[in-house]
């Protein structure tokens, strides 16, 4: 469990695409290198914090708690927001004094390709983890053209999810 | 919309935030910026846009660095710890109780099913969030290319995620060093 504290702790400062772009690498974690659950309870997890309030990263907590408890939640959670929290605070102050700036921007504009190309490849992993038929894939293939082409509520999205799976479809 | 002259205090940061966690579903941001730009005012649009600009060039979770840098210019350390404890502790309280409400009825057929289908969902939202990130970016073979690899490396190939990023992201920010510059004679 500490070695995982501190792979969260590593992954807070290289989460530049937000949460979203770590579940790939919290999957191979928890449920490749440590086993510590199967893909089945790791995408059951993931689908709770999706279908709770708040903000998407609570699924670290959520699996820090499955693992080892309350202080395996708060645990986690100080993990990954720790370092990344300290960073953001000076980077903040010192971001007002700085305005713009060529280097500012270059890492803005570098980076933003790449966090994009991670974002899809979380929801690919999801995606390759939960679709294990047509019906499932179908549902996915569904969210994703109606995320893109309405402005519907996601969490209509989400609750149509729930209620075709309820009825077997998924 | 103008943004309001007094900033709030303490506790009104903490409530503020604490609305905001507990109306996000499916996403903070939409709600974030409803409730920070149009009911509550401490935020001009430009100022909100600004602000989230620096949370997301920002390692860590966007929204938790949002809160905390909005908290810090009114109150310091305080200020932001108020922000990103309102924002965190009543949605984990909420998500660890449902946590164990999975552990007790998570082997019930029926349950799985149900949460097979908020899975397979969430998925294409996050298929669809990154596909929206990109039609917003500007038309470039390198950025292209360079999201592609991401997604290759991180996805189907299965590379560890430090790997991925320090082979892209040094790649990705010189690239936009150059362009700037050959922008700017």
């Amino acid at each position: 469990m500490t070695g995982f504290l501190l792979q969260l702790m590593l992954l807070s400062l290289l989460a530049v695409g937000g949460i979203n772009a770590l579940m790939p690498e919290l999957h191979r974690q928890v449920v490749e290198v440590n086993g510590w659950l199967s893909s089945a309870q790791f995408t059951d997890l993931f689908a709770l914090a999706q279908a709770a309030p708040g903000p998407n990263i609570l699924v670290v907590p959520l699996l820090g708690w499955y693992v080892g408890g309350l202080l395996g939640a708060l645990g986690a959670l100080l993990a990954l927001c720790g370092p990344s929290s300290v960073l953001a605070l000076f980077a903040a102050r010192g971001w007002q004094r700085l305005g713009a700036s060529r280097g500012r921007d270059a890492i803005r504009d570098g980076l933003a390709p790449v966090t994009i190309g991670l974002v899809l490849a979380s929801g690919y992993v999801i995606a390759r983890l939960v679709d294990q038929g047509w019906g499932a894939a179908a549902i996915t293939a569904g969210a994703t053209a109606l995320a893109l082409g309405t402005r519907l509520n996601p969490l209509w999205l989400i609750a149509g999810g729930a209620a075709l799976g309820l009825a077997g479809l998924a | 919309m103008p943004a309001a002259t007094r900033p709030p205090s303490l506790p009104e940061l903490f409530a503020g935030f604490l609305g905001i966690g507990l109306s996000g579903f499916g996403g903070v941001l939409p709600f974030a910026r409803r409730s920070l730009v149009e009911r509550r005012r401490w935020l001009s649009e430009r100022e909100f846009t600004e602000l989230l600009g620096l949370a997301q060039t920002l390692p860590g979770p966007n929204i938790v660095n949002l809160s905390l840098a909005l908290g810090d210019r009114w109150h310091g350390v305080p200020g932001a710890l108020a922000a990103a404890l309102g924002l965190l502790l009543a949605p984990l309280a909420i998500v660890i109780g449902l946590g164990m409400v999975y552990v007790h009825y998570g082997q019930l057929p029926l349950v799985h099913d149900g949460f097979a289908g908020i899975a397979a969902a969430a998925a294409g939202l996050l298929l669809a969030t990154g596909l929206k990130m990109a039609r917003a970016q500007p038309r470039s073979p390198v950025a292209v290319a360079l999201g592609l690899l991401a997604f290759a490396g991180a996805g189907p190939i299965g590379w560890p995620l430090y790997a991925v990023l320090l082979a892209l992201a040094p790649a990705g920010v010189a690239w936009a060093w150059r362009r700037a510059a050959g922008a700017r004679p």
